[in-house]
C-alpha cells in the first residue's frame, strides 16, 4: 500500500501556511487567496469522496445534496432562528448524518451502476427542493444575509483569516482521513474494493463499513457546505446542482481516487481552472471537463497522483 | 494426531440449497466432531464449494439447520459467523491483492480486535496498541505458515502455493476454532502440497478442527479422519478413509458404474 509519509504532509502544511503571504507579494497572483479559499471548500469533501470511491470502491453522484444540505441548515437556522453559526453548522453536521445514513442503508445494498444511479437520483431530488421549497429556501433566487463567523470575539471577516480557517479544517479532515486509511479500517476498506466476500468471511461486516464511510463522507459535505454559506454569505441552488456532483468526480478522477494526495490535487486544478484559466473557453468550459475525464480515464487511471509510479516504472526499463 | 472427544463441534442437519431450478444440496446431514480433520470429497458440481459457502453464510440454506457449538448460524450474515469462530479459505485464491501479506493477515485479525472509527481517525492511544497487538499477532502467523520474509510483499506477487498458504494463514488470523479449506492443495505442485498437508496437521495440532475440500486423493487419504462424499448435492458415504476407498458407491461416482 502508499504509506502517507509525515514529510509530504509537513512541507504541505508549510506551504499553505505561507502562501498568502506569497500572493500579497505578487500582484498578478494576489487574488488567489480566495480561489485558495474554495479550494479548501472542495478539498473538505473531495477527502471524504476519495476515501469513500478510492479506498471502499462506492460510487457517488449525489454529493452536491450533502454539500447543499449543510449550506442551508446553516443558512436557515442562522437567518431565521438567529442561532450561533457554529452550533448551527453542528446542526448541519448531525441532519447530513442522519440523511446519509437513510439513503446509503438501502443504497448501498446496491452495486455498481446501481448505486450510483441511487445517489445520482438523490442528487436531483435534493436540488428540486432547494428550488421548490420557496418558503424555507428562497427558491431560485437562494438565501442572503447569512452571517460571517467569529470565534471569541475574532471575525474571521476577511478572506486571509477566512483561508485560514478552511485550511485548518481541511488539515483535521485529512489528517483525520489519513490515520483511518492507515488504521484497520482503511485496511477493512480496501478488504472490501478487493474482495467482498473474503472481506466478509474474515469478520469484516461489510454494510456497516459502507454505511459508515457514506455518512463521513456526507459529514464532511456538509461542513463545507457549512463553511461555503457563511464565507459568501449567500447561497442560490444552481451551487447544489447535478454538475457539481460532477464537477467533484472529475476533480477526484484527475488527482486519483486511490492516493488521498489526488483529494487535494484534483480540487485544486480543477477549482484554478474554473475560476480562472478556463474564463476563455466561456460555455464550452464544460467540452474541456469532458475531454480531462476522458483522457485520464484512458491514460491516467490512478489520476495525477499515480504519475509517480508510472515514472519510476520508465525510470527501471 | 489430536484428542477427538465424543463432542460434535458442528451439526448439518437437513439442509438444502436450490439454485434456480437445480438442488445443489438437498437432505444433507453429518457431524463433524470436536478436533478433527474431515474431508468433503466428490465430483465436480457435487455440490462441495456450495456446502462450504452455506456454512460460512455467503447466503443461507433453504432447508436445514447448522449448529455451530450447538447453537445455530444458517440464519447469520457471514461476518457473525467469522465472530463466532469459523474461517475459511477459497478455492480461487480470494487475497487482498492491493494489500501487502502482512496487511492481509491482519486484516484477519480484524474479528478478535478492532478500533473504533473515532479512535482509529484521531490515532489515540488505545487504536496505536490495538494497531501494534495486531501487528504482533499477523508476524507470529506469517512466522508459523513459512512467509516470515514476505511481509512486505504485495498480495499479487506471491506465488500460488504461498499465496495458498496466506489465505490460510490470514483464516487463522480469525483465531477460529472450525476451519474450512476449500481445495488447500489444487494446482501445487508435489513439494508444494506436502508443505500444505504438513501445515493442515500442524493446524490441527493446535487443537482447530478442519473441515477440508480436497481434489488430491493422497492429501486426503493421508491427515483425514473421516471423509464425507457427495455427488449431485447429496451425501453417498461416510467413513474412515479405509472404508471410503472400497465403498463401491464411491468408485462409482467416480469412475461411473459399469453399463
Amino acid at each position: 500500500m502508499i504509506r502517507i509519509g509525515k514529510l509530504p504532509i509537513a512541507v504541505f502544511a508549510l506551504c499553505i501556511i505561507i502562501f498568502p503571504w506569497l500572493a500579497r507579494q505578487i500582484t498578478a497572483i494576489s487574488h488567489y487567496t480566495d480561489i485558495m479559499v474554495f479550494v479548501g471548500i472542495y478539498c473538505l469533501i473531495t477527502i471524504g469522496l476519495s476515501l469513500l470511491m478510492g479506498y471502499a470502491g462506492q460510487i457517488s453522484i449525489g454529493h452536491a445534496a450533502f454539500y447543499g444540505i449543510g449550506a442551508y441548515v446553516s443558512a436557515i437556522l442562522t437567518t431565521r432562528y438567529g442561532l450561533n453559526p457554529w452550533f448551527c453548522m453542528f446542526i448541519a453536521v448531525l441532519i447530513t448524518g442522519g440523511i446519509a445514513f437513510l439513503v446509503g442503508a438501502p443504497s448501498l445494498k446496491l452495486k455498481g451502476h446501481y448505486l450510483a444511479m441511487a445517489t445520482l437520483a438523490f442528487g436531483v431530488i435534493v436540488y428540486i427542493i432547494f428550488n421548490e421549497e420557496a418558503a424555507w429556501t428562497g427558491g431560485p433566487d437562494g438565501m442572503s444575509g447569512i452571517p460571517g463567523l467569529s470565534l471569541f470575539g475574532f471575525e474571521f471577516d476577511s478572506i486571509e483569516r477566512y483561508y485560514y480557517l478552511v485550511w485548518g479544517f481541511v488539515f483535521s479532515a485529512f489528517i483525520f482521513t489519513v490515520n483511518l486509511i492507515q488504521s484497520g479500517t482503511g485496511r477493512a476498506l480496501r478488504a472490501i474494493h478487493a474482495s467482498e466476500p473474503a472481506a466478509n468471511a474474515m469478520g469484516v461486516d461489510i454494510s456497516r463499513f459502507k454505511i459508515l464511510v457514506f455518512v463521513y463522507s456526507a459529514i464532511l459535505a456538509s461542513l463545507a457546505g457549512s463553511i461555503y454559506a457563511h464565507y459568501l454569505n449567500f447561497i442560490n441552488p444552481s451551487t447544489f446542482d447535478l454538475f457539481f456532483s460532477i464537477k467533484l468526480l472529475i476533480m477526484i478522477a484527475l488527482g486519483g481516487m486511490y492516493n488521498i494526495w489526488g483529494a487535494i490535487i484534483g480540487a485544486g486544478l480543477i477549482t484554478f481552472l474554473s475560476y480562472e484559466w478556463l474564463h476563455y473557453f466561456k460555455e464550452f468550459e464544460v467540452i474541456v471537463y469532458g475531454a480531462i475525464l476522458l483522457l485520464v480515464t484512458i491514460f491516467l487511471p490512478k489520476g495525477l497522483a499515480g504519475v509517480p509510479e508510472i515514472a519510476k516504472g520508465w525510470f527501471r526499463r | 494426531m489430536t484428542v477427538v472427544n465424543g463432542e460434535n463441534i458442528l451439526e448439518v442437519q437437513g439442509v438444502a440449497v436450490v439454485f434456480g431450478g437445480l438442488m445443489a444440496l438437498s437432505n444433507l446431514s453429518f457431524q463433524v466432531k470436536k478436533g478433527m480433520i474431515k474431508a468433503v470429497i466428490g465430483p465436480n458440481g457435487a455440490g462441495k464449494t456450495t456446502l462450504f459457502n452455506v456454512i460460512t453464510g455467503s447466503f443461507p440454506p433453504l432447508k436445514g439447520s447448522i449448529r455451530f457449538k450447538g447453537r445455530s448460524i444458517e440464519h447469520l450474515k457471514a461476518h457473525k459467523i467469522a465472530d463466532r469462530g469459523v474461517s475459511r479459505t477459497f478455492q480461487t485464491v480470494e487475497l487482498f491483492g492491493n494489500m501487502t501479506v502482512l496487511e492481509n493477515v491482519m486484516l484477519g485479525c480484524h474479528t478478535r480486535v478492532r478500533a473504533s472509527f473515532l479512535s482509529s481517525g484521531l490515532y489515540l492511544p488505545g487504536a496505536r496498541r490495538k494497531e501494534e497487538e495486531m501487528r504482533e499477532r499477523a508476524v507470529k502467523i506469517l512466522k508459523f505458515i513459512g512467509l516470515a520474509d514476505k511481509f512486505e510483499e504485495s498480495a499479487d506477487n506471491l506465488p500460488l502455493g504461498e499465496q495458498k498458504m496466506l489465505e490460510i494463514g490470514r483464516a487463522l488470523a480469525t483465531e477460529p476454532e472450525l476451519i474450512c479449506l476449500d481445495e488447500p492443495a489444487a494446482g501445487l505442485n508435489e513439494t508444494e502440497t506436502y508443505v500444505a498437508s504438513s501445515l493442515i496437521k500442524a493446524i490441527n495440532a493446535r487443537g482447530i478442527t478442519v473441515l477440508l475440500v480436497e481434489h488430491d486423493m493422497k492429501v486426503i487419504m493421508n491427515i483425514s479422519d473421516e471423509i464425507v462424499v457427495l455427488n449431485y448435492g447429496q451425501k453417498i458415504a461416510e467413513g474412515t478413509p479405509e472404508a471410503i476407498r472400497d465403498n463401491p458407491r464411491v468408485i462409482e461416482a467416480y469412475l461411473g458404474s459399469e453399463a
